[in-house]
């Protein structure tokens, strides 16, 4: 285990005053306003909200991708300035270089970085061991199943010891049964790494299964509506899904989201009916149906 | 649980037991089964490519006059009966060499210079903007317009005759590298950047190997058009060259010399791109199936 670069806990991220906007020919939309989170060193934090409410964008400019129009981002009080090797990032696509094999997908970090050709293999293929993907190093990632290939994504952004790990939506396109264990297997790299995570999603089960907080946003522009704790002791299993606690933690989030929701898709849904509506779901979040 | 017992539990297995090595037969046997399209594929094309040369056979010697006048085509056996001459004739064999030594020159100095600015232009805004207008002006111009002016323009006649082989495959391979590049995937840029990759790796690392796939077609329309643009070069400024070879034949009546020419030059062809396939399967190991 000494090849896998641990830091000491740190990696907090502040996020003050946020706004951003960007320019239309109507003058400047915000899709995002008046915003503040932060993220302890080792916690795991998510947020959530309806589709289109900015919850990505914040994440961009975390990374930094995007620069804030008002407001500031920092890691252990620096300003993030664009994107750098101290901030992991896990695409929704995946995002594996095609040309690259499983094991070069995984150097690239430590390439950048200038290591050694024998040692970024050795530590690729214990992180690639770590992850169950040993047998499939010399694989182009255009063979490996989407389950696959999101933890040869999340190894690849650990590979470099980041301070902070960021996921815009990472499992959104996998099926339910890999997302579970995808899910544990993230929390397992989590415990072992003391890494801080920042997790976009819009599902709320995967939130509060995995976070030791989940800020839900307000529809556009995006703003935080609510800050949850979720007090779920951990280890956490599957089966934790059924208790009565993680219940109450999911009816909570589910109506705070379910308000944002019906105000994100505006006339629509008043021409339906709400009451059609409650019953069409089924205990069903809204945010799964959109 | 720790991660690697999750790991193991959802890995799939990735070997089968080992079994007895089977016989030669039940391989040759799989090996047909899993090659029967293409196995199909060459024996139609075997049969097709004899019916083209019996038909040609029977329109000659029945000297058949239906609009097209065949009176004076060259049946294929005179055709084979000059090649087996033409292989001996060192004057020949120059003519060919000639030719493919235009090629590799023209074709080789339109890669170094296409495939590089195709980056550049892809990736800053500004030399595309300078560039861009003037390729796009002188890209419709057929190579064959260009004959007289690069006559004008080169000293010696073989440099004019590159410069035109040149031009035809620059464009082909221009296009087709802005292309690949203006399809390169944000987000694998993105990627790399947080993994603490800047502006070079990134062109090394992800814009280069994103676009070889168009470069490839792009070299290999290239070399199409590169052919097209010589053959007519040599016609009318050559000295020496399969196209001229050809022509000259004509001028010479001698007829089965014309099919000799066209064919030498169907089958040059085909070969340079097969290079180039080649070529391209060995850079790209991803792209195979």
């Amino acid at each position: 285990m000494n090849e896998i670069p641990t830091k000491a806990p740190q990696g907090h991220i502040e996020v003050r005053n946020f706004s951003l906007s960007y320019e239309s020919i109507e003058g400047p939309v915000e899709a995002v306003t008046d915003t503040q989170i932060h993220v302890k060193p080792g916690e795991f934090v998510s947020i959530v909200g309806p589709s289109g409410c900015g919850k990505s964008t914040l994440l961009n400019a975390v990374a930094g991708f995007l620069k804030p129009t008002t407001g500031v981002v920092t890691v252990d009080g620096e300003r993030v300035n664009g994107p750098s090797a101290e901030r992991g990032m896990v695409f929704q696509q995946y995002s594996l270089f095609p040309w690259k094999t499983v094991r070069e997908n995984v150097e690239f970090g430590l390439k950048m970085r200038g290591m050694a050709r024998s040692q970024r293999e050795r530590a690729a293929r214990t992180l690639l061991g770590l992850a169950g993907l040993e047998a499939f190093e010399k694989h182009y990632p255009e063979k490996l199943s989407g389950g696959m290939k999101q933890r040869v994504g999340i190894v690849r952004a650990l590979a470099t010891g980041p301070k902070v790990l960021l996921l815009d939506e990472p499992f959104g396109a996998l099926d339910a049964q890999t997302r579970v264990i995808m899910q544990q297997i993230l929390t397992n790299m989590w415990q072992r790494l003391k890494i801080s995570v920042l997790f976009v999603t819009h599902d709320i089960d995967e939130a509060i299964f995995l976070s030791d907080r989940v800020y839900c946003m307000t529809a556009r522009p995006g703003s935080i509506k609510a800050e949850i704790p979720i007090p779920l002791e951990r280890p956490r299993q599957q089966s934790m899904m059924m208790s009565s606690e993680f219940l109450a933690l999911r009816r909570g989030l589910m109506s705070l989201i379910r308000e944002e929701s019906l105000k994100a898709m505006g006339g629509e849904i008043s021409d339906m009916g709400l009451q059609g509506l409650n019953i069409e779901l089924h205990g069903h979040s809204l945010a799964d149906v959109i | 649980m720790s991660a690697s017992a999750i790991a193991e539990t959802t890995s799939v297995p990735a070997t089968t037991p080992p079994v007895a090595p089977p016989s030669f037969s039940t391989l040759a046997l799989r090996w047909y089964r899993l090659n029967r399209d293409g196995l199909r594929a060459i024996a139609i094309g075997i049969v097709s490519l004899a019916a083209f040369l019996l038909v040609w056979h029977l329109l000659t010697t029945y000297r058949v006059v239906f609009f097209v006048r065949f009176t004076n085509v060259p049946s294929p056996l005179a055709v084979y009966a000059s090649f087996t001459k033409a292989i001996h004739d060192p004057k020949f064999l120059m003519h060919i060499v000639l030719s493919c030594r235009r090629i590799f020159i023209g074709f080789s100095l339109a890669a170094i210079v296409g495939v590089p600015l195709g980056l550049i232009m892809g990736r800053f805004k500004l030399a595309h903007e300078i560039i861009f207008p003037v390729a796009e002006v002188l890209r419709p111009i057929p190579a064959i317009a260009w004959v007289p002016m690069a006559i004008m323009l080169w000293p010696t006649n073989e440099q004019s005759i590159v410069y035109i082989t040149f031009l035809g495959s620059f464009f082909p391979i221009l296009v087709n590298t802005l292309h690949g590049m203006s399809l390169v995937d944000p987000v694998l840029v993105r990627a790399a950047q947080c993994l603490g990759a800047r502006e070079r790796s990134i062109f090394r690392e992800v814009y280069f190997p994103a676009s070889l796939p168009h470069i490839f077609t792009g070299l290999t329309v290239g070399m199409g058009v590169a052919w097209v643009s010589l053959i007519a070069a040599e016609m009318i400024s050559g000295q020496y060259g399969i196209g001229y070879f050809t022509w000259e034949a004509y001028s010479l009546v001698q007829y089965a010399d014309i099919a000799l020419g066209m064919i030498a030059i169907g089958v040059l062809g085909l070969g340079s791109s097969m290079l180039i396939r080649g070529a391209g399967r060995l850079v790209m190991p991803w792209r195979l199936k």
